[in-house]
């Protein structure tokens, strides 16, 4: 868009309260014309993020059966039941597991905002992998879409990382063997492994990079606030901007792919 | 005008921007550094590595004990021959095997790794026998074991005279 004032500034009386928030929030005088629904969306921070069109094979849902939008829903849907757990939930072996025992059973609605994070973190898990599937049936990761296939990958990894640091912080058995075992793998990674082949010199149980994962050579409390922290600050930040650029680039590629688009630069 | 003098390789504008921006650098490398080396602690509270398990005559012979199993991680088997411990951590991921007296095995768990009460592996993913510990007998008299002192079978380890304790029982000379 030029930098020109928005259509909107012309002569005329002062305009009510009403009209003008309506005017301050889409900065277009709403006039239903085909250019100000394009300005609208590209003048507010609210409807920027919007394609100004969208192609009418992109909403079918049988092309893209959602996936995408899906994943971005549910993980919305975590963050905000997450925040919600993490005014009851205290990352201590001491006080842990009784805290998920009060949100179930004494913490009003409580079993509510656990259930949906657990229900939505384990759903987005399986809708990440069927939007993985329908990139890769529909072919859209072909030129010129190539490196938002490898950001996708990223975030793929980011959601089962997710997955993964949640599963300790029940801090019942199942989540403290589980871990055990996840991180004991860390182990045997290649040279920053103290069991793994070609392993540093000096390398131990105590200053490898399971470790580091765990802040020991068990897991214990350290190992339960690192992962609370990978959990609820590190790893949805790194989602969240991973999804910044995910969506930018899928603006950038020409809208999402569709037929007769597979070609460099391509539009219907 | 003509300028005579001789070209500089950096103007001092270029020396303050690069000072400034190394400056910087250093900085980042020094914060992100020391976050790292904070993330290895340097003292580690854990509780005493020897363990006395008091008077060997508390065990009976054949006996698979897992009474420390809970509190430091290991089982102690007693044969008519003596003493050993070992370590009741799975060597394929790290799960705690269970002494099954009915089918005279340790069974882990998780996936499902046998070991003969000898602790050798014969069935399941576990690469390779459980790990013994050192076990002595202090001047008392009471069975020591150390946990800090880790055995393994596969290198050749279980020959030392501290992986097993000799300790004859009255019927056996």
């Amino acid at each position: 868009m030029s930098d020109a004032p928005p259509p909107s500034t012309r002569e005329g009386p002062p305009p009510g309260l009403v009209k003008e928030v309506v005017r301050s929030a889409l900065r277009v005088e709403n006039v239903d014309t085909p250019r100000n629904r394009v300005l609208a969306v590209a003048h507010t921070v609210w409807l920027h993020l919007h394609p100004t069109k969208v192609p009418r094979y992109s909403v079918r849902f049988s092309f893209t059966w959602g996936a995408g939008g899906i994943s971005f829903l549910l993980f919305l849907v975590t963050v905000v039941t997450g925040v919600v757990l993490m005014f009851v939930y205290r990352p201590t072996p001491e006080h842990a597991w009784l805290d998920v025992k009060r949100l179930d059973f004494d913490v009003p609605f409580g079993m509510l905002n656990r259930n949906m994070h657990r229900w939505a973190a384990h759903a987005m898990v399986i809708v990440v992998w069927v939007h993985l599937l329908r990139v890769f049936l529909t072919g859209s990761y072909k030129a010129p879409r190539q490196f938002n296939w490898v950001v996708g990958v990223g975030l793929l990894t980011l959601t089962m990382l997710l997955s993964f640091t949640g599963y300790l912080l029940p801090w019942d058995q199942l989540s403290m063997w589980a871990v055990t075992v996840g991180t004991n793998m860390a182990a045997a990674a290649p040279v920053i492994g103290h069991e793994g082949p070609f392993a540093a010199p000096g390398l131990s149980a105590t200053n490898d990079v399971r470790a580091l994962l765990l802040g020991g050579p068990t897991v214990g409390s350290a190992a339960l606030l690192r992962f609370y922290i990978l959990h609820c600050v590190a790893l949805p930040m790194a989602l969240g901007l991973g999804c910044i650029v995910h969506f930018w680039r899928v603006r950038r590629d020409g809208g999402i792919s569709g037929p007769g688009t597979s070609g460099p630069k391509g539009a219907p | 005008m003509k300028d005579d003098r001789p070209p500089t390789l950096w103007t001092r504008r270029d020396v303050q921007t690069r000072s400034a921006w190394a400056l910087l650098g250093a900085s980042l490398v020094a914060m992100v550094g020391a976050f790292v080396r904070l993330l290895f602690p340097r003292v580690r509270a854990e509780p005493p590595t020897k363990v006395v398990l008091g008077s060997p005559e508390a065990f009976a012979v054949g006996e698979v004990s897992e009474r420390y199993k809970r509190t430091h991680r290991f089982v102690l088997v007693r044969e008519a021959a003596g003493f050993y411990a070992l370590r009741s951590v799975c060597t394929h991921l790290g799960c705690v095997p269970a002494w099954s007296a009915g089918q005279e095995k340790f069974k882990c768990p998780c996936h499902g790794s046998g070991f003969h009460r000898d602790g050798v592996n014969f069935e399941g993913p576990a690469p390779r026998p459980l790990e013994r510990l050192a076990i002595a007998l202090d001047a008392e008299k009471n069975l020591v074991v150390d946990t800090a002192v880790v055995l393994r079978r596969e290198r050749g380890e279980w020959s030392r005279a501290d992986a097993f304790l000799p300790y004859p029982s009255a019927g056996h000379p």
